[in-house]
């Protein structure tokens, strides 16, 4: 596979095949709809500040991407309501910027849109490796699954965007 | 200390990346760290005061790594 990135004076040349780029796009926006601006309070001065939920998400996919940060339960929790609602912002931010710059054939990104990338590419891929409940092994998992099975499409494609992140670190360092 | 989590979805060479651009450690100690987490299932990657720790936590969270912080007088 010719696509991925490359090294370019400060930034990266991002290289992709058109089908690619529709399905690169299709799972950001499906992060971005899964990733809705965070749940703020209901009083002025607290939305102001950016003051947000304190409870944990239930969805497995949401607790993965902003996890607890204590194990007291109290401490989370005010770790919570002053961070989540920033979070969420830098990662729909993050999603934004790779649906504005993908593009199909050769492109090059700027040092910051490389960095949106490193980001989102990684919280597509931690969305879809906790939906498919991904082990350590997952790498011999593919090599040995049929491709009868009916997981296949969704693990060669994580697969792939494994292959598109190592190739972004490298052209990074 | 800020503590973070080995988990199967982070990739080894995007973990030392991300302590490499978070703490500006060498790559050295950012690949140490990363190999302590990925063997020993956690590492200690920074400490400081409360604030210091939970700055570099959402720092880490927005990379998508797993950190927690654990308070010094809790060891």
């Amino acid at each position: 596979m010719s696509s991925g990135f490359s090294s370019h004076k400060d930034g990266v040349i991002a290289e992709f095949e058109p089908a690619e780029v529709s399905i690169l796009k299709s799972l950001v926006s499906q992060v971005l709809g899964l990733v809705e601006p965070g749940l703020t309070s209901d009083d002025p001065l607290e939305r102001a500040l950016g003051i947000g939920a304190a409870q944990a998400p239930s969805d497995p996919v949401l607790k993965r991407l902003f996890p607890s940060a204590y194990e007291d339960d109290e401490d989370s929790a005010d770790f919570r309501r002053y961070t989540e609602a920033t979070l969420r912002e830098g990662k729909r931010a993050d999603a934004q910027t790779m649906l504005d710059t993908a593009k199909p054939g050769r492109s090059e990104l700027t040092p910051e849109q490389a960095q949106a990338w490193l980001r989102s590419l990684n919280d597509v891929r931690l969305a879809l490796g906790t939906r498919l409940e991904v082990t350590e092994e997952v790498h011999d998992e593919i090599a040995m699954m049929s491709e009868d099975d009916p997981r296949y499409p969704a693990y060669v494609t994580y697969d792939w965007l494994t292959y598109l992140q190592d190739s972004l670190v490298r052209a990074l360092w | 200390m800020t503590i973070v989590w080995n988990d199967p979805v982070n990739l080894m060479s995007y973990v030392t990346y991300v302590f490499q651009t978070v703490f500006g450690y060498s790559k050295e100690k950012a690949e140490k760290l990363m190999k302590d987490v990925h063997h020993k299932g956690k590492a200690v990657v920074s400490s400081g005061t409360r604030e210091e720790m939970e700055r570099d936590v959402q720092i880490l969270h927005s990379y998508g790594l797993w950190a927690t912080l654990q308070p010094d007088s809790a060891k």
